[in-house]
């Protein structure tokens, strides 16, 4: 493997705060170093990459919530589809839903999950094992043999657990294993029927709504459960003012509690959902703008931990259906970071810390190694130009899926290269 | 528009070339739909209905829903001026019912329908339609978004008593909820100038329905006083089985119309009903046969409101 030399990038490698015009060198897969200084000159045989002075090198992007199809959803998205959308998006390591079919609430298919994104030789992916058998809600998964297997937390994907005991026998003994716990959080019998945030739009178009309060209600009773179980609990898509309240105080008094948000939530508002636009049709719905503002706030004071694409594939035929009915959820790969960007460029959170959101704090929730630039870390690279405008079309998107709700959106900022293990495999000279 | 969007919203006005709501219509383009009905209610009653108008012309009546009256009224309407109608009932207890819409509208298009009359359980149903298919389609109810030619001949039947909307008091009693025919009642008698008020039950009235310029009441001793329109709404039978309304007998004891409430209101107050009516539930008999219900009426102004829907479609001409 050819040497490769970054010149004239900016740096950004929130983990160690590193935040400078810079040159870095991988060596052998690996970062060999970040303050090469500007005399020396270029390895013998390295390819050189010129950053002109504008573009942003950082680690390859974490993103802590996927779905992908693959076991038994593959006419949706594949393992490799997703992982040719993620190196678009200049992402390197997911994690991934364990709501499958099968689910993964077994040892073999964690490792199974793990081995497929090694085989793509583009992403890496850290399974999410089922928190119950099936993602049924009831009977605990093995979770020590899930954690063995590499089974990174524990979710039921896009279920909550209704359940008050069972929440809080989950927590209890997860707590053993030092697991981490990823709520869904929405009052499960709240939400039932529901698909549209309650409110003027919802009434006017006539389809059923979830209460916003639907989220605060279930962190409520989770935050509780948190505190008397000691259990290390996360709250994946943060949507609502009231939800992201309640977690600002549980932090402030000290609970071991984090949280991520996904762009749609931060970058669009209810309204987008006009005229029954079932692309626009997610779990939690869109929020009223108040929420939206509000996710804003938690963005910049640092309540939210991470922001994560919450990337759900769906086929045409799986929206092209009456609001109600039609699947929820959007693509979200290859935006991840043109829309984190738009909250730089609009002035709500500085460059280092957008990075941040998507790099190293959500590894650290997981506990993962992934999104550094240390010296020694593998090079998993994102190499981007942020004043690069383009127009998200539905059709033309990277991978399989194509349900994006941010269809039409004009955006700033752009992946020129993604590096896996020191080799491109996102980019003009992909390899 | 597609399932994507581009840009269209809910607050700008549908394509002419269908009838999917009232929300957004302005009176520009309601009283010449009134005015037109009105012409064809005096045709209808001579039976002198123009039956060269529509010649040639195919109306396709798809309800996923069944509805007799509905479907009845505008298969009167459209042979009244000529078209050859057809009546297709798709069972809905298909679980991909959005398959089924699609299919059938690539089958539709293939047989060069020029009216489709739509009918879906599921809010959007026809406005989905209508981006696939090449013929007007006019949405005869969906889910519980609108059902436009009930508003349009509710408004009909209104403006015959009183000659005007302006100054009118409305009250829609009932199920606000799930229901079509409050919504778009709502968007055409607040656009005509009309006060509406809403009332019902909490669990049956919708807390952000104020938004749609409307006031709230849950009592009809609050709600009643001094309106000149009562429109009662159809309460389904499941919804009063404990989980929004305990029991049909308390529902009818403090929402039920009876002549004490309805003397409430303005002497000569008219009382409404879309139809089917539930007797004994939302409306004493006594009040549904006497002299102000205009409930016949409803059902003849249907058929008139409905040549003109047709009529006006079929021209191409200016609709929302």
């Amino acid at each position: 493997m050819k040497p490769v030399l970054f010149e004239n990038s900016r740096l950004i490698d929130p983990a160690s705060g590193l935040d400078r015009p810079g040159r870095l060198l991988v060596q052998g897969g690996v970062i060999a170093g970040t303050d090469l200084p500007q005399a020396e000159g270029a390895p013998e045989g390295a390819e050189v990459i010129d950053g002109g002075g504008q573009l942003v090198l950082c680690p390859g992007l974490v993103d802590m919530r996927v779905t992908i199809g693959e076991p038994g959803f593959e006419y949706r998205e594949t393992v490799l589809s997703a992982a040719k959308a993620a190196v678009a998006g200049g992402i390197t390591t997911i994690a991934v839903l364990p709501n499958t079919s099968p689910t993964i609430d077994n040892p073999a298919l964690a490792r199974l999950l793990r081995a497929r994104g090694e085989e793509t030789g583009l992403i890496d992916i850290l399974p999410y094992g089922a928190l119950t058998r099936g993602c049924a809600g009831t009977e605990m998964a093995e979770i020590g043999l899930l954690a063995e297997a590499g089974a990174i937390a524990f979710t039921d994907g896009p279920h909550a657990i209704a359940d008050s005991r069972t929440m809080r026998q989950m927590l209890t003994y997860a707590k053993g294993f030092g697991a981490l716990i990823v709520q869904h959080p929405e009052d499960p019998s709240l939400a039932r029927g529901g698909c549209a945030t309650d409110g003027e739009l919802a009434t006017r178009l006539g389809l059923p709504g979830i209460p916003a309060a639907a989220e605060a209600i279930l962190i409520a009773r989770d935050l509780r459960l948190a505190r008397m179980t000691g259990g290390r609990l996360h709250f994946g898509h943060v949507s609502t003012a009231e939800g992201l309240d309640l977690i600002r105080r549980a932090k402030a008094d000290g609970l071991r509690v984090t949280c991520d948000t996904a762009p749609p939530y931060f970058d669009l508002n209810e309204t987008v959902i006009g005229d029954f636009r079932t692309y626009a049709k997610l779990s939690p719905p869109l929020r009223a703008e108040a929420d939206r503002r509000a996710v804003c706030a938690g963005l910049a004071d640092g309540t939210i931990d991470a922001i994560a694409s919450d990337h759900m594939p769906c086929d045409a035929d799986d929206k092209r259906q009456p609001f109600a009915v039609a699947a929820a959820g959007g693509t979200g790969l290859c935006t991840l970071l043109a829309v984190t960007l738009a909250q730089v460029h609009a002035g709500n959170l500085d460059m280092g810390a957008a990075i941040a959101l998507l790099t190293h704090r959500p590894a650290s929730v997981l506990g993962s190694s992934a999104g550094t630039l240390a010296v020694g870390a593998p090079a998993d690279l994102c190499l981007f130009n942020p004043d690069t405008g383009w127009i998200v079309r539905a059709g033309d998107l990277p991978g399989k899926a194509q349900n994006t709700p941010f269809d039409g959106r004009a955006l700033e900022g752009r992946v020129v290269g993604t590096w896996k293990k020191g080799r491109r495999v996102f980019g003009a000279q992909a390899a | 528009m597609n399932e994507r969007g581009h840009g269209s919203n809910v607050f700008v006005n549908t394509p002419a070339r269908h009838l999917l709501g009232v929300q957004g219509m302005h009176p520009s383009r309601i009283t010449p739909l009134l005015d037109l009905a009105e012409h064809y209610a005096l045709l209808n009653r001579s039976r002198k209905t123009p039956r060269d108008l529509l010649r040639g012309r195919t109306l396709i009546n798809l309800f996923f829903e069944d509805s007799t009256r509905t479907r009845t009224s505008f298969e009167l309407a459209g042979k009244r001026l000529g078209a050859d109608v057809v009546n297709m009932s798709v069972a809905s207890s298909s679980v991909n019912k959005g398959e089924t819409l699609l299919d059938t509208a690539a089958t539709l298009n293939a047989m060069h329908t020029d009216l489709l009359v739509v009918r879906h359980a599921q809010s959007g149903a026809p406005a989905l339609l209508a981006q696939k298919v090449q013929a007007s389609v006019v949405n005869a109810g969906d889910g519980t978004h609108e059902h436009p030619t009930q508003a349009l001949l509710d408004a009909l039947t209104i403006r015959r008593h009183f000659g005007t909307f302006e100054g009118l008091t409305v009250a829609i009693c009932g199920d606000v909820s799930h229901s079509r025919v409050a919504r778009s009642n709502i968007h055409l008698l607040t656009a005509m100038g009309c006060q509406v008020r809403v009332v019902g039950p909490p669990t049956l009235v919708p807390g952000a329905i104020g938004a749609l310029g409307v006031s709230i009441h849950h009592t009809m001793e609050d709600g009643l006083r001094g309106v000149d329109v009562v429109m009662m709404l159809r309460v389904q039978r499941e919804r009063m089985k404990g989980t929004q309304v305990p029991s049909a007998r308390e529902y009818f004891r403090f929402y039920g119309l009876d002549s004490r409430r309805l003397a409430l209101a303005k002497p000569h107050a008219l009382v409404m009903h879309p139809g089917p009516m539930n007797r004994g539930v939302e409306i004493d008999s006594r009040v549904a046969d006497s002299d102000q219900s205009v409930i016949r009426e409803q059902v003849e102004m249907g058929v008139a409101v409905r040549m003109a829907v047709l009529d006006t479609l079929a021209r191409g001409g200016e609709s929302a």
